[in-house]
């Protein structure tokens, strides 16, 4: 398909390498230009501060228990979000008792739950799952929706007439042909639950690449805060890719354009974007509607 | 040696003739959407094993029509009925063809010509060889393993009719079917509509908005205008090319395209 892999990869290899480069430049040099770069850590202190963790036990322990709590939250937030998002798209009366509710949660940013995750389980662990699980089911439950909603409906007649049973219907029909879309949600959902997971574990963690990194940084180990980053952005792009390859292995039936332009040699995706990217705007519209439930609030108490 | 080649042929040859077509009829029928009826006060009956063809201009109420047989759409006043009882909802016995784009993207051709039959329960084994058996009668032997926009709106449209022939229903019903084709590709499909059709025994209801097609497959032309059902006709030779000089044919032709452009 790729004509050309080794040039692109080249290509992305060499964009890496640059930011490294810039870095390792600016704080090797200590150039303070309004920033200061005279404090950070230069790329060498890093690499040194890793080799040290990666010979340690410390860090895998903390790896293996970040990934076990982000692999359950979001697949447990995939679960629920698609099976959510189906039935509120089909059942008016599930979407009449359900709906209010989800719209009146999902503005709350998932690390504010904090308080209650600590109330309701018994154990930091199940807390930070529910923390986890509840920022990625949102993104899940609403492109889940819309992707239902958006299906064509002559495919659902077509098997209608053929006799099929809304369980059939859903199975043949509804699921298949809202996956493009599912996965949107899952490419999103994978990103804001990594920002979750780490801001969980800051806070309540016991082990944890979140938790290693904010003690990194009590005792003033700036080093080890940025072996601590560069953990959480490697194991954030090894995840959304895996998501974004199940994807795209899933729904290669989508037809896609033939033509290439500039030399790119895939069409562009409409849905799954990558979920660093995505992540953002995500947390833009709930910040936006906490802002709008603001200012309805501020007009309500103005009224009283 | 020649054995062989027969019992692949033999099911597929004997199967449909045991089926016969369903009675369908509307008895002073209100059809539409609730808050829009656009037939008024129709009554149609189509015989077991007719083929009846619906013409009328575009937004006439002809796909209302066949909905509503299908059971996709419940009448709003009078009755529609099958076999004499009332028609409840949809069913495997009502195939329905869409004019295009209702085959299932993410299944190919194969799958989704099997899709009925695996409605019905058909074991695995014998879904694959009877779906088989269809797209090779259609002509698609070759592409049964492509993904439905791979292959040409044409092709589509064999797999559509290959689809809604495989369970062997006792109507077939079609909404345009061919008419986002070419008209060289679209005689050859109406040929092949005739050829596949050929014992089944099975009744066909079919819309169309081009007068040569339902002269030439119907055994009755219904007109729709003007919100119902204006006539019902006799075709003299249906299912003849040659019959196209027929003064008979032609008559009726000047008759419904008069009547069609008033």
């Amino acid at each position: 398909m790729t004509r050309r892999p080794l040039s692109r990869y080249a290509l992305r290899t060499a964009s890496l390498a640059a930011a490294l480069g810039l870095w390792q430049l600016l704080t090797s040099q200590d150039i303070d230009l309004w920033l200061r770069f005279s404090q950070f850590p230069t790329v060498t202190d890093v690499a040194h501060a890793f080799a040290g963790r990666l010979s340690g036990s410390d860090y895998w322990t903390d790896l293996t228990d970040s990934l076990t709590r982000i692999l359950t939250g979001f697949a447990l937030a995939a679960v629920l979000g698609v099976a959510t998002g189906v039935l509120v798209a089909r059942s008016r009366l599930a979407e009449d008792l359900l709906g209010p509710v989800l719209e009146v949660v999902r503005p709350i940013p998932a690390i504010a739950l904090v308080p209650v995750a600590i109330l309701l389980f018994p154990s930091n662990e199940q807390g930070i799952v529910f923390i986890t699980c509840t920022a990625a089911f949102f993104p899940v439950l609403v492109s889940t929706r819309h992707a239902v909603r958006a299906l064509t409906p002559v495919w659902e007649e077509a098997v209608r007439t053929m006799g099929g049973s809304r369980l059939r219907i859903l199975g043949s029909v509804v699921l298949p042909g809202a996956l493009p879309g599912i996965f949107g949600g899952l490419s999103v959902g994978i990103g804001v639950s990594w920002i979750c997971v780490i801001s969980a574990e800051m806070i309540s963690g016991q082990y944890g690449v979140g938790y290693r990194t904010w003690q990194d940084y009590t005792v003033v180990d700036y080093p080890g805060v940025f072996v601590g980053m560069v953990t959480i952005g490697v194991l954030g792009w090894i995840t959304s890719t895996a998501v974004e390859l199940l994807g795209r292995r899933l729904t290669r039936w989508l037809p896609r354009t033939s033509y290439v332009p500039g030399g790119r040699t895939r069409a562009p995706r409409p849905l799954a974007a990558p979920a660093r990217p995505d992540s953002d705007p995500e947390q833009q519209t709930q910040s936006e509607q906490q802002g709008k439930n603001d200012t309805e609030e501020a007009r309500d108490e103005h009224l009283v | 040696m020649s054995t062989s080649s027969e019992t692949v042929t033999a099911p597929a040859a004997p199967a449909p003739k045991a089926v016969r077509g369903t009675r369908l009829a509307f008895r002073s029928a209100v059809l539409g959407h609730p808050d829009a009826p656009v037939l008024d006060g129709v009554d149609l009956e189509v015989a077991p094993g007719e083929i009846l063809t619906v013409v009328g201009a575009s937004g006439c109420g002809k796909s209302t029509l066949l909905r509503t047989l299908a059971g996709l759409l419940p009448p709003l006043g009078g009755a529609a009925e099958v076999d004499g009882g009332p028609l409840t909802g949809p069913s495997a016995d009502r195939a329905l063809v869409f004019q295009e784009d209702a085959l299932l993207p993410w299944r190919t051709l194969r799958g989704n010509v099997e899709l009925p039959l695996a409605i019905r329960g058909v074991p695995r084994a014998e879904r694959r060889s009877r779906a088989e058996s269809w797209l090779a009668r259609v002509g698609l032997s070759v592409q049964a393993g492509q993904l439905p926009h791979r292959v040409s709106g044409g092709q589509r449209q064999r797999a559509q009719l290959a689809r809604a022939l495989a369970d062997s229903p006792r109507a077939v019903l079609m909404d345009e079917p061919f008419g986002a084709l070419d008209a060289q590709t679209r005689s050859g499909m109406q040929d092949l509509l005739v050829e596949v059709l050929r014992g089944t025994g099975a009744t066909v209801v079919f819309v169309t908005h081009d007068v040569d097609e339902a002269l030439f497959l119907g055994d009755r032309v219904a007109l729709l205008g003007a919100g119902r059902v204006s006539a019902v006709r006799e075709v003299p030779r249906p299912r003849d090319r040659a019959a196209f000089d027929d003064p008979a044919r032609a008559a009726l032709r000047r008759d419904i395209l008069t009547s069609l452009g008033s």
